[in-house]
């Protein structure tokens, strides 16, 4: 007894994992929507759900204001509505309100965009990356070892250096790959477990007569020669620098690969069936170690980009600051999609940006950004939540399941 | 046609490779040769043959006082070397069939006997304060291991056991240095309750993916408390600084030379840690509520036929397990630092979660998976003191190395609940 095969794009309820129908599968595999406005609408009503709640949480978080309550709610009203104003006008000041702004975002966004693809492609491959902190690090110290080693012109030495990230980074990404494939260890332990383990080599390393700079006995590693050093292409007073378009080529890469190459459709197919690819004669095992080395290698670029694309151009202890992590909501957002990816970092890198100005004019810590980011995953990745705080008719849209439990 | 090609292709595979289990028998024998050379080479040979290692074996307050154990370092390198070599031997010849894991972990423990005989040499070693250390820092994974007992028994995994840590730990700390400990304790718990409830509700009601839903939970809890640290605590000290529960000695009992400073000196977090354990080893066993959960767990839908409400079976431990961590939370702050600092969890609820995976979804197994975790951090902290040649960062890694081979299943398979991870949906 077999199925009939399910009719093409007829709306069904995808109840189950076994049973999608023809839109589902058009979705899982292109990573969007079947129409552009619903798949930007939720997107959307994230962003402003999560920008909402960030001001609540400014406002109630403001311990004079909450003593003001008390005492005069109408002056406390009117406080509270001008620091909130206050705040998002920071946001956007430092994010867009100037060439320098639009630099700064621009400039934030390029290690973000290369983390989360990191993250996507991932995600494509039904594996949850989690170790983009880690890989950056593997990949930003190989990177940082040929930047102040060589002194080779800068033709060959930034080249150089990213290649050197590359494979750094990506034998990181691959070791997960490996043990999920030879042993069955779930990816998002294994990548969290190499994240804490770079962390520790890194300050080992950064310690060691290798790494460190001359007179110094805190991690501080010498700094890359100036002709590793990525140039600024807006001229000296504007920090984005070439990473920015490397990140942009990353993106058209990684385009390419899912969508355009076979090795990609092999990656998507073991993503949305692995049992299936599996049969149809894929090696499975090279697979997800393929993934996760493409996968470490971008996150490892992103490494490289945060020695060689900002001053004082030296590794630091945890040089990787977090981005691994943003990068998980912002491959969420961009719906693990190559082109989404880049606004959803472009978006990021704003907050970011728009962060650190919020955070020099009206001291709001910029940890602010971070609880924006988890609350537009959320919303992302619970689309009903959405269609039911804005009471929107649904159409009948199951929440994504993008990874798969221990067993498999 | 495609059940054929199904069943053919895994029974040929089978013929040529060795199974799993014999695969790893022959990487044991080979881990206990290489273990005893490398003791025979480091420990033993590596050292002076007349310096002694003294292990204290008791605290300056201690009744009875100064027991102390001296040995010669490589006396007892030569000792562990020989035992090891002969496990490797029988391990290969004969196997040790359902105590593998006891031998290793007997093995692993004359491994650390030897390595510490070694740091120790030529000076003296308390050997009590870091079994010490090490009860109290198996604690709070041992509090996320059991929540993701709880979760997942159900078949909920739960990845967000760190969150619900460190958001219980920052309630902990401002409610009791408000309120007192005791409402502090309550609120931390009550806060692991709410995040249970909100994972809950994206898992079942939303059936959001579990590990996004977990993973959300910890960046947003990550956030929030750095932000309300810096915001909140920063200008208000006094708001970090709750009164600590302080340790009750059970008389007599705390007397007992080694035992008794090991498990009879602590605050009601460490013995209502144990009597967890107990409850809920007894309660997933011996009760109507653990045979539910666990129906849940491996057969939603036969479990569903029978009566059992899936839903309200999930929702209730789920919560349960998040008031769990919230207790493990408060741990952190009103029953060991008396203090909040930002991301002060620092990984401990996915190591608890590896102690799950290690400890085969048992509360008892989590407890001992959490001892070992525990020792592997307070080994790292003691040898700091020592002063050993071996880098610190590389003790500081070797807990989460421990957790790789752990999940990479090099102490043998272990078999999640069969519907963990997957959404019921009433049909």
């Amino acid at each position: 007894m077999s199925e009939p095969m399910e009719p093409q794009g007829e709306p069904q309820p995808p109840a189950s994992e076994e049973k999608p129908d023809g839109g589902a599968v058009w979705r899982d595999i292109t990573g969007v929507g079947s129409r552009i406005r619903s798949a930007l609408l939720v997107p959307a009503l994230a962003l402003v759900s999560a920008l909402l709640i960030g001001g609540f949480i400014i406002a109630v978080s403001d311990t004079d204001l909450l003593k003001l309550w008390g005492e005069d709610p109408g002056a406390a009203f009117s406080d509270t509505l001008a620091l909130v104003g206050r705040s998002y006008k920071a946001l956007f000041d430092g994010s867009l309100g100037s060439a320098n702004a639009v630099s700064e975002t621009l400039f934030a966004a390029t290690p973000l965009i290369l983390a989360g693809l990191a993250v996507a492609v991932g995600f494509q491959a039904g594996l949850f990356n989690i170790g983009g902190e880690g890989q950056m690090l593997a990949g930003g110290m190989v990177g940082l070892y040929i930047g102040f080693t060589l002194s080779v012109p800068t033709v060959l030495h930034i080249p150089l250096a990213l290649i050197g990230a590359v494979i750094g980074g990506g034998i990181w990404g691959g070791i997960s790959g490996l043990l999920k494939a030879r042993t069955g260890a779930h990816e998002v332990i294994t990548t969290i477990m190499l994240n804490f383990i770079a962390l520790f080599f890194v300050d080992y390393l950064l310690k060691s007569s290798i790494f460190q700079q001359p007179g110094r006995a805190d991690p501080i590693s010498k700094s890359i020669e100036t002709t590793a050093q990525l140039p600024r292409i807006l001229g000296s007073s504007y920090r984005v620098t070439l990473g920015f378009l490397i990140a942009l080529a990353a993106a058209g890469f990684v385009y390419w690969l899912l969508y355009k190459s076979s090795i990609g459709f092999e990656f998507r197919a073991v993503g949305y069936n692995p049992d299936a690819a599996k049969y149809a004669g894929m090696n499975v095992v090279w697979l997800y170690v393929g993934v996760m080395a493409v996968a470490g290698a971008l996150a490892g670029i992103g490494g490289a980009n945060q020695i060689m694309g900002l001053p004082p151009y030296q590794g630091s202890s945890g040089f990787s600051g977090q981005i691994g992590f943003d990068a998980i909501a912002l491959a969420l957002l961009g719906r693990s999609h190559p082109v989404g990816v880049v606004w959803a970092g472009l978006l990021f890198g704003a907050l970011t940006a728009g962060g650190r100005q919020l955070q020099g004019a009206e001291l709001i810590p910029i940890d602010l950004v971070v609880v924006i980011q988890a609350l537009i995953i959320v919303f992302i990745a619970a689309p009903a939540l959405v269609r039911a705080m804005y009471r929107i008719k649904g159409e009948g849209e199951a929440a994504e399941q993008l990874t798969r439990g221990w067993a498999s | 046609m495609g059940v054929m090609t199904a069943v053919t292709v895994p029974a040929g595979a089978v013929k040529v490779r060795l199974t799993a289990e014999e695969k790893r028998a022959r990487i044991l024998g080979g881990v206990y040769f290489a273990l005893a050379l490398f003791v025979l080479w480091a420990f033993a040979l590596g050292v002076d043959s007349n310096l002694d290692a003294t292990f204290k074996l008791s605290l300056p307050r201690d009744r009875v006082k100064d027991v102390e154990w001296a040995v010669n370092t490589r006396l007892v390198g030569y000792i562990v070397a020989a035992i090891l070599a002969f496990l490797g031997g029988v391990q290969l010849t004969r196997g040790f069939a359902k105590r593998g894991n006891l031998v290793l972990g007997i093995g692993l423990l004359l491994f650390v006997l030897s390595f510490l005989a070694w740091a120790a040499a030529g000076t003296s070693f308390s050997l009590v304060g870091m079994l010490t250390s090490t009860v109290l820092l198996s604690v709070p994974v041992t509090l996320g291991g059991l929540t993701g007992v709880m979760c997942e028994r159900v078949a909920v995994i739960n990845i967000g056991i760190e969150g619900q840590l460190l958001s219980a730990a920052f309630v902990g700390t401002i409610v009791g240095s408000a309120f007192g400990q005791w409402t502090g304790l309550i609120a931390a718990t009550l806060t692991g309750a709410l995040l249970g409830a909100v994972l809950a509700v994206l898992a079942i009601k939303y059936q959001v993916d579990q590990i996004i839903a977990g993973v959300f939970i910890n960046i947003f809890a990550l956030g929030l408390t750095s932000f309300l640290a810096t915001r909140v605590l920063g200008p208000n000290p006094d708001l970090n600084s709750p009164d600590r529960f302080t340790v009750i000695e059970i008389p007599l009992l705390k007397d007992i030379p080694v035992l008794g400073n090991l498990f009879f000196k602590h605050n009601l977090f460490v013995y209502a840690t144990f009597l967890l354990v107990v409850a809920l080893q007894v309660g997933l066993y011996y009760t109507r509520w653990g045979l539910r959960s666990r129906s849940v767990g491996e057969h939603p839908k036969a479990a569903d036929t029978v009566g059992i409400n899936v839903f309200r079976t999930r929702y209730l431990n789920v919560i349960l397990g998040g008031m769990i961590a919230g207790f493990g939370g408060a741990f952190l702050t009103l029953g060991s630092t008396g203090r909040f600092e930002e991301n002060m969890t620092a990984g401990v609820g996915f190591i608890g979660l590896a102690a799950m995976i290690f400890g085969r979804w048992n509360p008892s197994g989590v407890l001992g998976a959490a001892l070992v975790f525990g020792f592997a951090r307070s080994l790292q902290q003691k040898l700091g003191i020592l002063g050993t040649p071996i880098p610190s960062e590389f003790l500081a890694m070797a807990p989460y190395i421990v957790t790789i081979i752990v999940v990479a299943g090099l102490v043998g398979r272990a078999r999640p609940p069969a519907a963990d991870g997957q959404p019921y949906v009433k049909q």
